[in-house]
């Protein structure tokens, strides 16, 4: 009986999570990747751009926040081909999910651009630093130390919001284990392994993001998070 | 208003640790009925460490605490509550409860651990405030009110739960000096009315004209006490007086 | 254009019933997540090391799982395996509840922790009992101080409420799609679910915006 049961996950469970595991990795960094680069250009728009372009930054931000992330996949997924484009599920929950989670990296990037305070452009525009400069050598490094903790922890969102491409039948992690538990009806021991796994995923970026956090921590950009 | 009769505290060789670091060294006071004993010495010497370990909100390593005569079993949940309703404490900081008006703080104690009645709790709390010289900020939020306001809110809600002695831990330290006079005033008001008080501070003046005896401690140790004409008189070869000339080249006191 | 229109027009009623589901089963989740939340919280700032870790791989599991993955769980699993029949709507309620225990006992032990120690010293000199003073002292200006923390807790339950669709919970989310399969209208529909899910969200964080000023005293605030 045990031993039945030991086979079926060694056998049939193991290869299955595997591959959705890969296949939520492989949903999971790019997303991360575009989302970042969503925030910050949305971020630098909303808070150095000029007023039209200010607006769009706004409101992509409050409708991606504002919109349940469900709602966006199908939107993606359904609504799209009535205008004549067709993604498949993954493709759709990658532009999903990169889309959704830059409008969350935007409130953290901008709120950590806004924390700059005057003085230190001054300062950067008192020993000669031209506006690039600026950027580079001021800007940006206190910027994405005050941002870190918030861009990381939605990181750590998107790995579990993943779980909703199975929705939109891209058959990831969540899908695998949807596919086997029906089949065989042992939703308790499919479901706790997929579990796990995401478990292990989520506890792995925290520490890579912690790990990131301390390389990079200067005295008085500490930041308490719950 | 000194009476000869038993102690009505006494703290026998109290020790503390915090991990290695040995804060009081079998430190021992005894106070009888209407005396004020103040405490003074170099700051991290242990002052506070030590009153907060007689009403155990630092439980000390070995020693005891005997008031009116009963040790206090501080284990005991029930004994260790009475004994806390019993002995007042200022702090240096306040503390008091931001979500309460300077009302509520003073009665907040007689209702919830008196078990007072709200209508004669309020009643006593503004007789308090009366006292302190603030029933018209009654319904001011702490943060509404000066620090010197603030210490004699704090003041007066220790007072209300009738305490037989009091603690006062450098009352004043945290005022702005021209606030300092009011909180000085009130604490004087206590003393001529026969508080038993045990106070650290750092304003000599103050401690000359109000102690029975002044206490030096450093280091954890009791080093001197005597009365301050003994400690302080000119001439006195003692660790006190060139503490207190110290601290006068400094601030000018 | 104009269909699509008229197809939203006769589905609002329909949607906006289902919209009242969703804010139930949010509304419930949080109190039922509020409820073991707080023992949770006290445990994690006053409890011993045992129970603090404890409390600790309790967040850390209930925050580490995806949502979808939980409902799945207890609904199809659990709960069939323990031969208890439930409906769907409380699984969705319950598994709600669970996780937001979780957020909500961070949200409570990140305002206990940033009132001053003084607090609880100045109480306990009172004569207080632990508890009296974890009850009278500490925890009414925890509470106020977390109302930013509900908030943003209401709108992200809110908005996960549209997942429990993948349990069959007649809520916003089933209706629209229910709508869409027969209309064909997808992008109509899912627009307006997901303005109707903004509305929804703005009422309530205006609500307990409200409820901030109205609780709020000087210098009890972040
Ligand atoms: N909870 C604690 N943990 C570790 N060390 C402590 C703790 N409380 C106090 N100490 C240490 O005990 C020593 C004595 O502190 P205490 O506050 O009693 O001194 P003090 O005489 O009141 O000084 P001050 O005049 O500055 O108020 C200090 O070195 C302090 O660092
Ligand atoms: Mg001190």
């Amino acid at each position: 009986m045990i031993m039945d049961e030991l086979l079926y996950i060694q056998n049939d469970v193991m290869p299955a999570l595997m591959k959705g595991t890969w296949i939520s990795v492989l949903l999971i960094v790019p997303s991360a990747i575009f989302g970042v680069c969503m925030g910050v250009l949305s971020a630098t728009a909303r808070v150095y751009g000029h007023r039209v372009v200010k607006f769009a930054g706004d409101t992509y931000v409050l409708l991606f926040r504002g919109f349940p992330l469900l709602i966006q996949l199908y939107i993606w997924y359904f609504g799209l081909p009535r205008m004549g484009i067709y993604l498949s599920p993954y493709w759709a929950s990658v532009v999903t999910f990169s889309l959704c989670s830059g409008a969350y990296q935007s409130e953290y990037i901008r709120g950590a651009l806004l924390s700059i305070k005057q003085g230190q452009l001054a300062g950067a525009r008192a020993i000669g630093f031209t506006q690039l400069q600026t950027v580079v050598h001021v800007v940006l490094p206190q910027a994405l130390r005050r941002a870190l903790p918030g861009c990381g922890n939605e990181i750590i969102y998107l790995i579990k919001y993943s779980s909703l491409a199975y929705m939109v039948t891209c058959i990831e992690l969540t899908g695998q284990g949807k596919i086997l538990a029906s089949a065989s009806f042992k939703y308790v021991e499919v479901f706790s392994i997929v579990g796990a796994v995401y478990l292990l995923l989520v506890s792995m970026a925290t520490w890579i993001l912690n790990s990131l956090e301390k390389r990079f921590a200067i005295p008085g950009f500490e930041q308490h998070q719950a | 208003m000194k009476t000869d009769t038993e102690p009505i505290l006494e703290i026998n060789h109290v020790t503390k640790s915090f991990g290695t670091n040995t804060i009081l060294h079998d430190v021992s006071l005894s106070i009888k009925k209407g005396e004020i004993k103040v405490i003074i010495g170099p700051s991290g010497g242990g002052k506070s460490t030590f009153l907060q370990t007689v009403n155990f909100l630092v439980m000390p390593d070995k020693g005891s605490i005997t008031l009116a005569g009963n040790r206090v079993n501080p284990s005991d949940k029930r004994e260790l509550c009475t004994h806390r309703r019993q002995v007042g404490m200022i702090f240096q900081d306040f503390n008091l409860f931001d979500h309460l008006t300077a009302l509520a703080n003073v009665e907040i104690g007689m209702i919830k651990v008196l078990g007072m009645k709200k209508k004669a709790a309020t009643e006593r709390a503004m007789a308090e405030l009366d006292r302190v010289g603030l029933k018209d900020q009654a319904n001011q939020y702490p943060a509404q009110l000066s620090g010197g306001q603030k210490q004699r809110v704090s003041i007066a809600r220790a007072l209300a739960m009738d305490p037989r002695v009091m603690l006062l831990d450098e009352p004043t330290s945290a005022l702005d000096p021209e606030l300092i006079g009011e909180v000085q005033s009130v604490i004087r008001d206590l003393g001529k009315g026969g508080m038993t008080m045990i106070m650290a501070t750092h304003q000599i003046g103050f401690a000359r004209s109000l102690a029975d005896e002044i206490i030096f401690m450093e280091k954890g140790r009791i080093v001197e006490q005597g009365s301050p004409d003994e400690l302080l008189a000119q001439g006195a070869a003692t660790r006190t007086r060139d503490f207190c000339a110290r601290i006068a080249e400094i601030g000018g006191e | 254009m104009i269909k699509s229109l008229l197809v939203i027009q006769q589905g609002l009623p329909y949607m906006l019933q289902g919209a009242v589901v969703n804010v139930i089963v949010v509304l419930s989740a949080m109190l039922f997540g509020f409820m073991l939340g707080l023992p949770l919280a006290v445990g994690q700032v006053y409890g011993n090391r045992f129970l603090r870790r404890i409390i600790g791989i309790y967040v850390w599991f209930f925050r580490g799982i995806p949502l979808l993955v939980f409902l799945f769980l207890f609904y199809f699993g659990l709960f069939t395996w323990l031969d208890i029949n439930v409906s769907a709507f409380m699984v969705a309620t319950m598994v709600l509840g669970l996780i937001s225990s979780a957020y909500q006992s961070q949200i409570l032990r990140g305002a206990i922790s940033s009132l001053s120690q003084g607090q609880m010293k100045a109480a306990r000199a009172l004569g207080m009992s632990d508890t009296k003073a974890i009850v009278f002292i500490i925890l009414p200006q925890a509470f106020r101080l977390s109302i930013p923390g509900w908030t943003n807790e209401y709108a992200i339950l809110l908005k996960d409420s549209a997942v429990t669709y993948a349990l069959g919970v007649t809520e916003l989310m089933s209706r629209a799609h229910h709508i869409a399969s027969r209309t064909y209208e997808h992008l109509a529909i899912y627009l307006a679910a997901g303005f109707i899910f903004l509305i929804f969200t703005y009422i309530g964080t205006k609500a307990l915006n409200i409820l901030h000023k109205k609780v709020t005293i000087p210098g009890c605030s972040q």
